[in-house]
């Protein structure tokens, strides 16, 4: 009895070890892996700051981003406010980042601004992803269609992005739309380009072959053997998407062809902040620092997707 | 060879014929009758209906493309509604500054993106690597207009090293002329530097792992022999490539840095133009600009052969 439970014991110490071996060389999950890489983490953290930011904005003692207060413009950044209110108690606010030209309070604008940026970056991404997948899919599998569809797609990307998003806002009248739009349509050949690529390698796998000689339908094929593979590249390309298209958006509103001006977004605080930058630097800066960090943030949590998802994107691209 | 080359010109035809038929799209999309714009605000019907005819507003639409695309071969891009005057002599006289800035942003570029990038190739893992890297991240990701107003912040307001803002033309002497292209050079080269050294280093670090390169510390060539000779050669193709790619963000950056710096040049009439909804000048400039992007485009590819003669089409 005892013979057979040592055996017993063997044996399954055996197992636990051979396990255990398994388990050291089994690649790591995927979310592991992700932890591991400090690019996504910081990217990630900070991304997550932003998006928690944008989202509690009015509870961060805020105010009203567009409230127009005339007798307290152009002040320099910690600047009190002081009045008393009908119970004759004395209130006071802090302008912490200052005020700008028509007395608003930056540091409002700025927090508000961040929603923008995301909502921006965001849906551009969404949108531009999903467009140049469908066309993408189709330019690579349907041969008639692939020549027509890449010499359009090679002609839009001749044209510089900013240029032709600054063209397309002119267009019509400026709004939230019409930036996303203009924004997303220079972005679209080259995510049609990548998700072309990726069904013009996956189409001579074997497997594919094998669905097509067993007469498996066209979009069946698309959605089972080559969607899947577009997933790691392009969520890697929409992480960069939402990093260029939140510069764009800023560089657009900066130049006063974007977002209209009383609507907060960082570009128009700093379009607006241009005028007495000398004096008042600070309606710049701020707004700037926002920016910069944000942008940096996702093309780290980018960077970093890239290496742990799709180490060959970089040469693909 | 030769037939490499005018294969490569003639696949330009198709690209640039595509973004001639987008511009004209877009110029008919725009809202308003050119025709009464340029007639001003006291032109008469019987005047705009002269200017409908003689632009061929009247004619149905493959028609008015086919006129709009060989006028353009004629170098005549149409007239300017703010300015009332030929946009191609518009476009002469602020083409200048434009130049200017390209070129030191290039120049500036490539004397120091190269150089980073096979530093930090060769020091693979060290300090140094990560601080080329690092650098390369957060150049991508600061915007040009903030750097641009920091630089001024600091070195011109500050420090009064350089001025604020302006231009002066090289023909005014070449002192003032490249005094005033500091700032704005270094704020519109930074994402382009960061780009470039990024490839370098990676296209450096490839060709370190071939063979020959290994032969050639065997055979006791010298690491600047091996550097110079063996791998920034091979490694020159995919950077060169991306010079001409990076053409696009030099575009885009012209546009910001010219605002903030105040520089008079193409960027400048650019924004200008979109915000006095100037379409004839709009279009003309996505032209010339996507033109330019193709035409160095170009270049580049034809520059391989040069570079590397192991490349025949």
């Amino acid at each position: 009895m005892s013979q057979i439970q040592e055996t017993h014991g063997d044996v399954s110490s055996l197992v636990d070890a051979a396990a255990e071996a398994d388990a050291s060389s089994r690649k790591l999950s995927i979310w592991e892996r992700l932890l591991q890489d400090k690019s996504v983490v910081i990217g990630g953290s900070i991304m997550a700051f932003m998006v928690l930011l944008s989202i509690m904005a009015p509870l961060l003692g805020t105010m009203d981003p567009s409230e127009i207060d005339p007798t307290y413009r152009n002040k320099t950044p910690g600047f009190e406010k002081v009045w008393t209110d009908e119970d004759d108690k004395e209130q006071s606010w802090a302008f912490r980042m200052g005020t700008d030209t028509l007395g608003r309070d930056t540091y409002s604008r700025v927090i508000y601004g961040t929603q923008v940026s995301l909502i921006v970056g965001i849906t551009v991404a969404a949108l531009s992803i999903s467009l140049g997948l469908v066309i993408g899919m189709f330019a690579g599998y349907i041969r008639w269609l692939d020549g027509l569809v890449m010499r359009v797609m090679d002609g839009l990307m001749a044209i510089p992005g900013i240029l032709l998003a600054i063209a397309l806002v002119s267009l019509s009248s400026a709004g939230l739309d019409t930036v996303i739009l203009a924004i997303t349509i220079p972005e679209v050949p080259r995510v049609v380009r990548l998700v072309r690529s990726i069904v013009l390698s996956i189409r001579e796998e074997p497997y594919v072959e094998a669905a097509i000689s067993t007469g498996t339908r066209l979009h069946l094929i698309l959605y089972r053997h080559v969607l899947p593979n577009t997933v790691a590249p392009l969520i890697v390309q929409g992480t960069y998407i939402v990093a260029s298209a939140i510069l764009v958006e800023a560089i657009l509103s900066f130049l006063g062809a974007g977002i209209p001006p009383e609507i907060p977004t960082w570009g128009n605080i700093m379009a607006e902040g241009r005028v007495l930058f000398r004096i008042f630097p600070h309606n710049i800066l701020f707004p700037g620092i926002f920016l910069a960090i944000t942008v940096l943030a996702v093309n780290m949590l980018g960077d970093g997707l890239r290496d742990t998802l799709d180490p060959r994107l970089e040469k693909r691209t | 060879m030769y037939s490499f080359f005018i294969r490569r010109v003639l696949a330009t035809i198709p690209v640039l014929g595509m973004v001639a038929i987008f511009v004209f799209f877009m110029l008919r999309m725009t809202p308003g009758d050119p025709a009464a714009v340029l007639a001003g605000d006291n032109g008469t019907p019987q005047q705009i209906e002269e200017i409908r005819e003689s632009l061929g507003l009247n004619e149905p639409i493959p028609i008015q493309l086919g006129i709009y695309l060989a006028d353009i071969l004629r170098g005549d891009l149409g007239q300017s509604y703010f300015f009332k005057r030929d946009v191609t002599e518009l476009i002469g006289l602020r083409v200048e500054p434009t130049l200017a800035l390209a070129s030191t942003t290039l120049i500036l570029t490539i004397l120091v993106a190269v150089p980073l990038g096979v530093i930090a190739a060769f020091r693979r893992g060290t300090w140094l690597d990560r601080g080329v890297m690092g650098f390369s991240v957060l150049g991508f990701s600061i915007p040009i207009f903030v750097l641009g107003y920091i630089l001024m912040y600091v070195f011109a307001m500050e420090l009064k090293m350089f001025p604020v803002q302006g231009y002066k033309s090289i023909f005014e002497g070449f002192g003032p002329f490249i005094h005033r292209l500091v700032l704005p050079s270094i704020a519109l080269s930074v994402i382009y530097i960061a780009l470039i050294a990024r490839i370098t280093r990676a296209s450096v670090l490839e060709v370190l792992g071939e063979d020959y390169i290994r032969t050639a510390y065997a055979k006791g060539l010298p690491r600047r022999v091996v550097l110079m000779k063996h791998a920034l050669r091979n490694a020159a193709i995919p950077i060169v490539t991306v010079i001409g790619i990076g053409v696009a963000l030099l575009i885009g950056g012209v546009v910001v840095t010219e605002s903030v710096f105040n520089i008079p040049g193409l960027g400048r009439l650019t924004v200008d133009a979109v915000l006095g909804r100037d379409y004839p000048t709009i279009q003309a400039l996505i032209l010339v600009f996507s033109f330019t992007y193709v035409f160095i485009n170009l270049m580049v590819d034809l520059t391989y052969t040069l570079l590397d003669p192991r490349i025949r089409y």
